[in-house]
Parts: C-alpha cells; structure tokens; sequence
C-alpha cells in the first residue's frame, strides 16, 4: 500500500479492518479528524479530503486508499504555518464553540468552495448540512464559510 | 471592585484564546491521547432491561487477534459508596447479577487494538434470566417530599464528615388557596403537556484513558467538572483523593451529560488497575444512550386563573418525570414558580421508576421544561382574553421573587422586553394568515429564565517580571469562550494589555475551580481570577504603590507576585441555586420572539427568523455570549420540533441509538436571521465581576414561542413535544 497524507509518502501494510479515521489517528497520530460514530452517522466529525473530495473517513477502509492523496486539518495551513483562509475565518467569523467538529467542518467548506456550491448563504446552509455541529454555531459556520470564499474564489 | 461598564477590554468581541488550536487539529480531546502500551476497551452492556446474569461466554473471542482479557463481575473489586452531585449514578456496575436498564455495563473486552475489542464485543455471549421490563405508565411512583414552602437554595446534609448537596427540586410549594382561587377565576386555561425524553448528543461522545503509577492515578477524561472526579474515584475504589490527577483541557460537547462522574469512569479506571496497563475507553454513540444519561420524559398538568384584566390570580402546576429503579432524578419543572406575580400557588412532583438508567440535567433542566407548560398556559391565556402576550406578560411582572419576596440581585427583563420587541418588530407584526406560496406563517414569543446556579470557584494569577500575567484554573474549555473571557477579566483588572494574558487550564494540578456547567463557570472562576488579581495587587502595593502593576514590579526585585482568589458563596455551601444564602433572588432572564412558516399539505415547519432579548447580567465577551445564545436557540429548536428518544415499549430499550433515527438541526435548519441582544446591565450581587450566567437561559421558553407561532399560523395548538410533521397534519386534520 502506497498512498500521500498531507504530502508524505506512506507506504506500508495496513491491516484489512482498519478504517481511514482510525489509521489515522493511530499511526500518523493525526488526531484532528474526530470520531463521532464511526458509522457514518454523526454528520461526518471525521471528515477529510481523499483526492480532493470530501470523505467520512470512518467509512473508508485504509485498504481502499492505495494511491490516494488524503488531506486532512494538519495538512491544510501552508509550510510556514500560516492558516489558510477558511482556517481564518473560522476564526474571524467564530464558527465553533467546542471544537470538536470543526477540523471537519474546516474540511468540508475547503470542498464546498472547492466545488463552487458556495455562491448564496442557502447554498453554503445545504451543501453544509452534511456536517452535524450541536453546539450549533452554523450561522457563523455559513458566515465564514462565505467569508473564505470571497477570498479563496476572489 | 470593577463593576463599570466603562473599560473596554471587558465586553469586547475578542476572538477566542483556543482559536488557533482548534482550527488546526491541535486541540487534543482526551481520546486523542495514546499511552505506550495502553489497551482499547469495550463494554459489553446487558442485553435485557431487566433480569439477572447468568453467563458470559467469551469462547468465540478466541478467534479474534488482539484480544487481551475480558473482565467481569468476578474481577472487579467491591467498590465503595459514591455520593449524589458528584456520581451521576449511585448503583455501580458489575457488583451483582442483578440488571436494572438494558446496557447496564455486564463486561469489559480489553484488546491492543480499537478494531480488536471492537470485533470481540458482539462474540461476547451474555446470557440472562429475563424479566419482563418496567415500563413507562407501569411504575411506581414517588412523590417528592419536602418541607412545605422549603426555600429552593438547596439544603445541605452531613454525612461521614463531609457535607453533601440535597436535591432541591420539585418540593411541594403552597401559598393561599390555589383550588379555590381557580374556582372563581374570571378565566381559566390549562391542560397536560408533554415532553419525550431526549439524548445529549454531544459530538464527542465521552472517552476516558486510565493509567497507573503504583497507587497514583492519572485520568485522561471528557468532563464538565473535573473536580467531582478524584472522589468518587476515591471513593469507589478505596485510594487517597489527592493521588487522582485530571487533564481534560477540552472537552467536545457535553450539554449535561459529562457533568457528574459515570460508571464508565470508574469502570476504565478499575480495569486499568487490574491489568496494570493503561486503558482507554471511548463510547461509541449507541453506547452513550445508555451510558451518560438523557432528559427524562416528562408530563406537566398546567393550570392558570386569571382576572379580565390578565392579572394571574393562581397556578397549579404538577409534573411527573420517569426515572430509573435504582436511581432518583427530578426534573425540576416547577422551578418556573418564581417567573410571574401570583397570589395563589400549588405545585408539587413526583417520579416514576421505570427499567432506564440514571437521568441527569441536560441543556436546559428545571425551567427548560416547566416552561414549555407555562409559557404556552401564558400563551393560551392571552388568546383567551385577547390580550397582547407580552402585554399579559408585563402586567404579571414580579418585582420581588414572589415565593420569598426577595429582592433580585438584578433583573432588566423589561428592558429585554422592549428592546427584543423593538428588534422583532412584534407590534407590527402581520396578523391573520399570511401566506407566503404554500406556507403560512405565525409569530410567538415567550419569556426566558434559568435560576442562577453557583459553585465555589479558585484561581491563581501571576505577574512575572517581563509583565506577563498567568492565569491558573482548572477549568474545562467547552467552547463557551470562558478563557477568552478570563483574560479580558485579568487585563481589565490589571489594566495590562490582554494580548500580555495566558491561561493555564484543564490539568488538576491547577487551583480546583467549578463546573463548565449550569451556566455558572463565568460567574465562579471569572469572579475567581477577578479577585485572584486585586489580590495581587494588594500584595503588590507592600513592595510599591506605583499603580502599574507592570511599573511597580519592575521596581522590586522579585521575580514573579501572585494573587489566590477564592470565590465563596454565603455560609461556605458548595453549591447554590437561585440564590441560596446571599439575601436576594438571582436569576437570569430573557424574551424570545420567532417567527415560523407552516407548510399545511406537507405539515412541514420552518423557522424563518428569531430575536433573543436577554437579562443576563454583565456581558464579558459580546461575541462569545451571542454564540451561547446561538447555540441555545438552535438547541430549542431541535427541541421544539425535531428531538426525541423513544424507548421500545415492549423492551424498554432505546430505539435508534444514533444521530439517523434521532434528529438534531443541520445548517439548513437555522437562518441566518438570529439577532441575540443584551440589555446593557451590571449585577452587583451574583459574582465579583457584575455576570451572571448566559448560555442555557437562551434555550428556555423557545419552545412554547415556537408553538404559538405555529397556532398563529395554522390555528392547531400541539402540546405533546416535538412539534413533528405528524402531529401538525393530524391537528390541522382535526381542525
Ligand atoms: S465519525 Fe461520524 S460520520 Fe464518521
Ligand atoms: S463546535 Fe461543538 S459540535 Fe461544533
């Protein structure tokens, strides 16, 4: 198995019953894609970009990733450090209370501007929606996330 | 004492001190913490709600690699007692073959791997002896006693030299003549209203790792309070409460359910002591529907009198939740005693004790629920009369707490009125079946308030040298902005500047604060560093009276000064509610005004709009208190229409123990259009720092706002929550 997180090369054996959310978490120790059900349930807490697309990792076994390129939240602020844009107005707008949900929710504008489904607010509201958040913070969640695409799409 | 509203830096829409860390995965949750050679764990829950154990099998688990041991009731030690506002639960598991709800922890499957003991859980074989469940309408029930009139403080006990809380909700409360006032009352509305039960639902579902060091234990854990957790470990499994260490920095979510210590806890801590290796537990969310308790299902019998002028001349109000067999929880409803002037009042509780688990407080407990009854009562009498409803509101306006006559410590609610009226545009709103397409729209409003819940509350500050200021408290951050707000209280009370402020937090070697819960954690451990910080600078003022603090260090030799501030509440109690011993009756309050479309071929419901107008207090960070109130609104509108749990009325197992067959709002649920407004107010009494508590007040009486918006609507009044598809076409359907 070979396959890119964040950049880096992983090439190793996986075991058949171990999903993306879990290897990831327990080998790279990447523990910004949370668990909130493992069952695909929660509104993806575990939410990453495999070749782009947004994916609830706890659906997707690590077997199925040979030749992917998986971004997740530690992948996404530039060399530098520096955050990118919609990491910004997660903050500027305060799209999140607890946290828990927000590297997935991060994750998911990244692919809803991405995707171009971010041109209204009742665009961003549905194509948001896949990403449950219960300390409910969604109007600053769609605030940032057109705030982002202002910036990201110019 | 600091209590001007004059200062900037207090009420300034500072982004939050965690930021940065939960935008880039930093923030470390306790599941995301890993122990060299640490074991997953599983529980293994009783199949049956009712019934005793009489084998497990684990034969089949030898199949599976990674599986290490699987420990029952034989290898669990006896544990000691735990004591109620500490333990969630008082009955702990594994200790007998008895089996009281279905998921009652039976066994644990330790493995190396999470996919390990995740394969194994299901091979395990639990067979039982069953017996037919308790079912809800089938228990027995218990009246809630209580000194007749008892004040609401919450007494307190003594027991084996420590002083423990008694519950103090749901005493009966009497004053004149409630029946016979009803009798002769101009009008009268009443009836029965419902709740379900309901999930907390948090998005981390709670995780524990334990680990040993000989007899020291350290607890990574999901918790609303961590200072409730090294006693009852200490309790349960016999160890000195002072070698129990805590480090739970952030926690995701817990809205009740991570606030008192569950046996899960106390389980992963005996397993890790059992095995002598590090062990880490993290629910699964069906787990967590047995496991961290939920809201209990609850029935109000609600009645108003009235004169024709409005006036409220008596309120009956009798409320019955179901709890379980083993455990006592009483869902305050009739703490809204206290929201309108009335001459008359009876009131009383009692429980049901039917085959669940352990209920417990969820966002929002007490008035969270007695309002949905009397809020719609209010609703339904104004209607009667024909009277506007906040006009009706306003004319039951309570100057005085009226069960005690107290003073309040602060209440601008009239101000909350108008202005959230102003801001709704509520007496220009449109009447009589607008439409818009195919929806139909109506508006509501209700009152808001939650009793002020107070701890005790510690922290340290530190002035270095270079003018950095530490804060030290051991507080959870649950995303209610506490931290940020803790370094806005420093630097004005230092008058540095607040970028110079760092908070240390969530790691019990800090000073031991008060819960993230009930709303109260500004209130205690903002009032802690406040006074934290005057005394350092009363300490300061021995070595220089320069008045900068940064200027007068600079001018000693020393290298740092500290400040302790403890934060006590009158006659030492550890905790208090809506008051306790302080003189005045402390509360918070709010209106709620909403505006919703129908949709009557389809049944759907939609929210279209919403104004929140509160009396909270001293703000102390404008952008984080409106998150609070953000939150709490969404939160009600799950409530309102969508949440629920059902238990299967023939096992008394909870159906669909996930977030597909248990509806939470999505984005698309809320509009954007939520305007949250504080009316400008300082309270002198509540705390050190002019605050009290904001947060759950925002999700009381949004509900009945929501179904009378609905009945503006469509004519159909629903008093059996949520407000679902369903039970709209079948009222229209009636009508
Ligand atoms: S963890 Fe819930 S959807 Fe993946
Ligand atoms: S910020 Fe807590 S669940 Fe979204």
């Amino acid at each position: 198995m070979e396959f890119r997180v964040n950049g880096e090369i992983h090439s190793e054996q996986v075991s058949a019953r171990t999903s993306l959310l879990d290897w990831l978490r327990e080998h790279p120790g990447l523990t910004g894609a949370k668990k909130g059900c493992a069952e695909g349930a929660c509104g993806g807490a575990c939410t990453v970009l495999v070749d782009g697309v947004r994916m609830n990792s706890c659906l997707v076994l690590v077997a199925q990733c040979h030749g992917s390129n998986i971004t997740t939240i530690e992948g996404l602020a530039d060399v530098d450090g520096v955050l990118h844009p919609v990491q910004k107005a997660f903050i500027g707008e305060d799209a999140f209370q607890c946290g828990y949900c927000t590297p997935a929710q991060i994750m998911s504008a990244v692919a809803s501007i991405r995707e171009r489904h971010t041109s209204s607010a009742e665009e961003v509201q549905e194509w948001m929606s896949g990403n449950l958040c219960h300390c409910s913070a969604y109007p600053q969640i769609t605030a940032a996330v057109l705030a982002a695409s202002k910036k990201v799409t110019g | 004492m600091t209590v001007d509203n004059d200062r900037s830096i207090v009420g300034a829409p500072l982004p939050r001190v965690e930021g940065p860390a939960k935008v880039t995965g930093a923030a470390k949750y306790s599941a995301d913490n890993e122990l060299p050679g640490m074991l997953h764990a599983a529980i293994v829950g009783a199949p049956v709600a009712r019934g005793r154990l009489v084998q497990i099998d684990t034969t089949a688990l030898a199949a599976v690699e990674g599986v290490v041991r699987v420990l029952t009731r034989e290898d669990m030690p006896t544990f000691g007692a735990v004591h109620a506002f500490q333990a969630a639960a008082l009955d702990l598991p594994m200790q007998s073959d008895e089996i009281h709800f279905e998921g009652e922890p039976v066994a644990i499957v330790l493995g190396t791997s999470l996919q390990a003991v995740e394969q194994a859980r299901p091979l395990v074989r639990v067979r039982c002896a069953a017996q037919p469940p308790i079912l809800p309408g089938h228990g027995e029930r218990e009246v809630i006693a209580g000194e007749e009139g008892e004040r609401d403080g919450g007494s307190v006990g003594e027991e084996g030299g420590m002083t423990w809380m008694v519950w103090p909700y749901g005493g009966p409360v009497r004053i004149g003549d409630a029946a016979a006032s009803l009798e002769t009352s101009h009008t009268r509305v009443g009836g029965t209203w419902t709740h379900p039960s309901r999930h907390h639902n948090p998005m981390e579902t709670s995780s524990t790792i334990a680990h040993w060091d000989g007899d020291v234990l350290t607890m990574w854990d999901s918790v609303q309070a961590s200072f409730v957790v090294p006693p009852v470990l200490a309790d349960a499994l016999g160890i000195d409460p002072g070698n129990v260490t805590v480090v739970s920095p952030h926690t995701g979510g817990g809205f009740g359910a991570k606030g008192w210590v569950w046996p899960h806890q106390v389980l992963t801590a005996a397993a890790a002591r059992i095995v002598g290796r590090p062990v880490k537990l993290h629910l699964t969310r069906a787990d967590q529907y047995t496991s961290t308790g939920f809201q209990p299902a609850l029935t109000q019998h609600l009645e108003l009198g009235a004169d024709s002028s409005g006036r409220l001349t008596a309120t009956r109000h009798h409320v019955s939740n179901i709890t379980g067999l083993t455990e006592t929880y009483v869902e305050g409803a009739t703490e809204v005693k206290d929201l309108y002037a009335c001459p008359a009042l009876d009131t009383g509780q009692d429980v049901e004790r039917i085959s669940v688990g352990a209920p417990t407080p969820m966002r929002t407990t007490n008035e969270g629920c007695g309002l949905w009854a009397l809020e719609s009562a209010m609703n339904e009498l104004a209607h009667e009369l024909n009277i506007d409803p906040l006009e009706l509101r306003l004319r039951n306006y309570a100057d005085r707490e009226p069960t005690t006559e107290r003073p309040w410590s602060s209440k601008r609610l009239r101000e909350a009125y108008a202005d959230g009226a102003r801001l709704f545009g509520w007496y220009d709103r449109p009447r009589d079946g607008r439409t818009d397409g195919p929806w139909r729209i109506g508006t509501g409003m209700a009152t808001c308030t939650m009793g002020q819940v107070r701890f005790p509350g510690n922290a340290r500050v530190r002035l270095a040298r270079d003018g950095s200021v530490r804060i030290e408290t051991d507080i959870q951050d649950i995303g209610t902005g506490l931290q940020t707000v803790l370094t806005q209280i420093a630097a004005d009370e230092l008058d540095v500047p607040v970028g110079d402020v760092s908070v240390a937090w969530g790691h019990s070697d800090l000073p031991s604060t008060g819960p993230v819960y009930a709303s109260s954690a500004t209130v205690h451990t903002g009032s802690a560093v406040a006074l934290a910080c005057r005394e350092l600078r009363k300490n300061l003022s021995e070595y220089s009276d320069t008045p900068s603090v940064t200027d007068a260090i600079a001018e000693t030799d020393l290298a740092e000064i500290v400040g302790e501030g403890k934060f006590g509440l009158e006659g030492n109690a550890p905790i208090d509610v809506g008051g306790g011993d302080s003189g005045y009756a402390i509360r918070s309050f709010g209106a709620v005004f909403v505006e919703v479309a129908v949709d009557p071929e389809l049944g759907l419901l939609r929210l279209r709009r919403m104004v929140g107008s509160y009396s909270c207090g001293r703000i102390m960070n404008e952008r984080t208190a409106r998150a609070q109130m953000i939150g709490s609104l969404t939160w009600a509108w799950g409530k309102a229409t969508m949440e629920r749990s059902e238990l299967d009325p023939a096992t008394a197992r909870w159906l669909s123990k996930n977030l597909t067959g248990v509806h939470v709002p999505a984005n698309a649920d809320i509009p954007a259009d939520i305007i949250v407004h504080f009316v400008d107010e300082v309270d002198p009494h509540a705390s050190a720092i002019g605050a009290r508590g904001v947060g759950e007040v925002g999700a009381t009486g949004v509900d009945a706002a929501i179904a009378d918006a609905v009945f503006d609507a469509v004519g159909v009044r629903i008093r059996d929550l949520p407000i679902t598809p369903k039970r709209l076409l079948t009222a229209i359907g009636e009508t």
